[in-house]
């Protein structure tokens, strides 16, 4: 088997950090290549330049042999390269088939023909397995649908190199199952795929080798077979990394959050969170687990405010909040960490320091009789930025929207921990994160236990939820079916439950 | 060239926009059979040749400046402010009933009135602000009816209550204390229609660029505007953020009313829709919506339309095509973006074959 990549000493800088630092790869016709690094490494940058988003500075690209200048994605895509972003590109209120054909849709005289190209979308999606309705509005399925439709698009275009950015990071633990499925079967029918993702297992379950980058530079491609997972990720971080999670015993103080008998409408109308009580003491993580979209979401955003609540109670150390303002709830000690940062964590458009006092720049000393101090501002980013690693090319003045998809997480995650919240609402707070900086939450996350202030962690992962709770809390249509302990519950258990079925009803 | 900031990009790509429009009218100018040359020279000469230009220029250029403050500033929140128009009718019947009621002492007098026009002018634009955040109605839509209300209750009200001794169709003249004449700033000038009005579009350029940067409240209402939804989520009030938007963005248009009727004009006529409210978007988007690029677009569109009439006069061009001119400038600094896309592919063409010939010299070398 040939190389049918070639990428010959690409560099790339952007202001202030060298993304991609003579870097040399290469990607074997018929394999599946796996891309490791750590946030902010490079491996979205050399993907992109591949993929003719970026140009790099210097160095070459040889597809099939052949020395090649991708100067925009439409040089790539006749080269048969697609691309699967980090963030899907998504037209919401087009069906499936108006967004695989645009921008080279089928013509019939002046007419679009999306008939034959539905029956095109069918066919693909039959011969791989991605069960993909033509018909659908993008806007009415679900986020792992979305990404099959964006693998469609690549099919659709007889695109035989596949660049996946991270295409986990946003699944559910089943969508991920069918998505590793999905790329062998891609495999079997004679393409080859770039796979970039944080999580070892999957780079373990269906990668041949694996590149990895550190801080711009290729510090190895090693066979997967032949490296163990420990390996791996002492590769690309450069020290050991623990993978286990030290807890240690704790006795549970005062409650802190009390939710009682409530109930929260959807976005339809219909209730999404039925009748559910919880409580969280301090000193305590509480795990709320379930399959995606069966009411995690409303609970949250009742509990900080963004929703309103349509009967029940939630009262914050004996206060009830329920009536009150986002930031009076604030005030009295719930942060949040966002599942979807894009859209509820940053603005985009603001810098680094303008995100990391987003939800303190109205008090002193960030600003004083409504004038905005930047001094202050600065100088909190710039202690923000040290203590949790945020890697970004200017420093506190970057633009937000130029950071990688991993360190704007983690900017989200130092912002909301850096308010010392009494409650933390943290959904997916991982999500995007290579191994070391996943350790690192985690410990924060117990530190925060430690002093004694509550966590509620929404997380569809359930390695995560059950090595960090004291206690898990199950949610399933809305309804909570049970609360266990961690420490006499496992996997299997939680599982279970999560599908409805109440602890003691099998044995 | 690279640019290194999006900051510096925006101005170089408005300069484009100017340049582009200004090659496009000479094209036009030429294939009509005219000398772009002259034309050009007697449109800037007619609105910079002498003081009094110079001075009818900065008077053109004030209400323009402030009713491409207003569109810039509701732009900012993510808001599209299209009444600029019924915003100043608002603003100047305020000033216009307040110069012709009431006989106070002059600097008393001036300020009422401005202060009137701007809260005419804000509330009027708030009524579109309500509106989105209560029953998302779009505020272009919304904005566009409360022109034309703005148009008729002008019509009903200046020949009902402020009617002129001669014509129906048009207010009484102001009389000279409340006007923002200054003879001797007119006397600087060669008694042209300058006026403190340009002093006052100065301050809110000034007010506007320190509210925006500098405190919390323009923190907000761009944070509104970038992404409304984290703003809700860190704790912003966003529809109330998005009413007082849009009252702002209307006392500054309302401002502009106050300005033109007390200081370009003494008078208010009515069946007028001022179409400096819509050359407020233009300026706005010359501008790149920053309140000093506001200013010099505001100066750059008071000199076109100043000149306009001079090159008329001393060539046989005809008016429509310094307005075309105009036109074509709006058009290239709207689609900035494509120019800006196109100005891309050809740093990348460049740099990929200065990159392929270093890679055959190497080759060669070897
Ligand atoms: N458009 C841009 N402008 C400025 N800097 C950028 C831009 N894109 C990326 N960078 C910087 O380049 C570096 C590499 O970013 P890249 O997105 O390639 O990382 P990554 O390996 O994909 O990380 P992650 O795992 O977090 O997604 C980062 O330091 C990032 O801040
Ligand atoms: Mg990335």
């Amino acid at each position: 088997m040939g190389n049918i990549v070639e990428m010959k000493k690409i560099r790339k800088e952007f202001p202030g950090v060298v993304a991609c630092d003579d870097i040399d790869f290469s990607l074997r016709e018929g394999e599946i290549h796996a891309l490791l690094g750590e946030n902010g490494a490079g491996k979205s940058t050399l993907t992109s330049i591949l993929f003719g988003l970026y140009q790099a500075d210097s160095g070459t690209i040889s597809v099939r042999g052949k020395m090649v200048n991708i100067s925009n994605p439409n040089v790539a895509n006749t080269l048969g390269i697609g691309m699967v972003h980090q963030h899907f590109k998504l037209v919401h209120n087009f069906t499936v088939t108006e967004n695989i054909i645009l921008g080279m849709e089928p013509r019939r005289g002046l007419v679009v023909d999306t008939k034959s190209a539905a029956v095109r979308i069918r066919d693909l999606s039959r011969q791989y397995g991605l069960n993909v309705d033509p018909a659908a509005l993008i806007s009415e399925v679900s986020v792992g649908m979305q990404q099959r439709v964006e693998i469609l698009k690549m099919l659709y275009r007889n695109a035989d190199i596949l660049i996946f950015d991270e295409p986990t990071a946003v699944l559910t633990p089943q969508e991920i199952q069918e998505l590793m499925k999905i790329m062998q079967t891609l495999i079997a029918e004679g393409k080859s795929i770039i796979l970039i993702t944080h999580k070892l297992k999957e780079i373990k379950a269906v990668a041949d080798r694996c590149t990895v980058i550190r801080r711009g530079k290729n510090v190895g491609t090693v066979s997967v077979q032949e490296t163990s997972e420990q390996k791996l990720a002492e590769m690309m971080v450069g020290r050991q990394i623990s993978f286990v999670v030290n807890k240690s015993e704790r006795e549970p103080g005062e409650t802190i959050l009390s939710i009682r008998d409530l109930s929260v409408p959807g976005p339809t109308g219909v209730p999404a969170v039925k009748n559910l009580s919880l409580e969280i003491k301090a000193g305590e993580i509480v795990g709320l687990a379930g399959v995606d979209g069966n009411g995690q979401n409303e609970l949250v955003e009742a509990l900080i405010g963004l929703r309103k609540v349509s009967c029940g109670v939630i009262e914050m150390k004996g206060t009830d909040v329920c009536q009150m303002s986002i930031r009076e709830r604030m005030e009295k000690g719930i942060s949040y960490i966002p599942e979807d940062r894009h859209k509820y964590g940053l603005i985009l458009d603001y810098s680094l320091q303008e995100n990391l006092s987003l939800k303190t720049y109205y008090r002193a000393p960030f600003s004083r009789r409504g004038l905005l101090s930047r001094s202050h501002i600065r100088q909190h980013a710039e202690r923000v930025i040290e203590d949790f690693d945020v890697r970004a090319g200017e420093g506190a003045q970057s633009q937000a929207r130029s950071l990688s998809g991993g360190n704007q997480q983690k900017a989200i995650v130092g912002r909301e921990f850096d308010m010392d919240p009494e409650l933390l609402v943290a959904v997916q707070p991982t999500r995007g994160l290579d191994v070391g900086a996943i350790e690192y939450i985690h410990e924060r996350l117990l530190e925060q236990r430690q002093r004694g202030k509550a966590v509620l962690l929404v997380s569809l992962e359930l390695d995560e939820i059950l090595d960090l709770s004291d206690r898990i809390a199950v949610i399933s249509h809305g309804e909570l079916v049970g609360v266990v302990d961690a420490r006499d519950t496992d996997e299997s258990e939680v599982g279970l439950m999560m599908t409805g079925i109440k602890r003691g009803e099998v044995s | 060239m690279k640019f290194r900031s999006g900051f510096n990009r925006k101005y170089v790509l408005s300069l484009l926009a100017v340049l582009l429009g200004l090659i496009a009218g000479a094209i036009l100018m030429s294939s009509t059979g005219h000398n772009p040359v002259e034309g050009y020279r007697y449109l800037f000469r007619g609105g910079l040749m002498n003081l009094a230009r110079v001075g009818n220029t900065m008077a053109i250029a004030t209400t323009l400046i402030l009713t491409g403050l207003s569109v810039a500033f509701a732009f900012k929140t993510g808001l599209f402010n299209i009444g600029a128009s019924g915003q100043m009718l608002m603003g100047g019947l305020a000033a216009t009933a307040i110069g012709l009621t009431y006989s106070w002492p002059r600097p008393v007098l001036l300020t009422a009135m401005m202060l009137a026009a701007m809260l005419a002018g804000g509330l009027w634009a708030a009524i579109a602000g309500f509106l989105k955040a209560r029953f998302n109605v779009h505020e272009v839509v919304a904005t566009i009816m409360l022109n034309w209300i703005a148009f008729w209750t002008i019509y009903y009200v200046i020949p009902g209550y402020f009617k002129g001794p001669f014509l129906e169709t048009e207010s009484r003249r102001l009389p000279a204390a409340a006007t923002l004449r200054w003879p001797w700033l007119s006397s600087q000038f060669s008694g042209s229609y300058i006026n403190i009005g340009i002093f006052i579009a100065l301050a809110a350029v000034i007010v506007v660029a320190f509210v925006l940067e500098r405190t919390t409240l323009g923190y907000e209402l761009k944070a509104v505007g970038y992404n409304r939804h984290a703003a809700e989520a860190a704790g912003i009030k966003v529809n109330a953020r998005m009413v007082l938007s849009m009252g702002i963005a209307g006392a500054l248009a309302g401002l502009a009313g106050g300005v033109f009727y007390a200081g370009y004009a003494a008078t208010m006529q009515i069946g007028i829709l001022p179409s400096q409210g819509f050359d407020g978007i233009a300026v706005a988007l010359l501008g790149a919506s920053s309140p000093w690029g506001v200013w010099v677009a505001g100066l750059f569109f008071g000199v076109l339309h100043t000149g306009k009439g001079f090159m008329t006069a001393m060539t046989r061009i005809p008016p429509e095509i310094a307005d075309t001119i105009i036109a074509t400038i709006i058009y290239f600094a709207a689609t900035s973006v494509l120019v800006e896309r196109y100005w891309d592919s050809i740093d990348r063409s460049l740099s990929a074959r200065r990159e392929r010939r270093s890679v055959s010299k190497e080759e060669g070398g070897n």
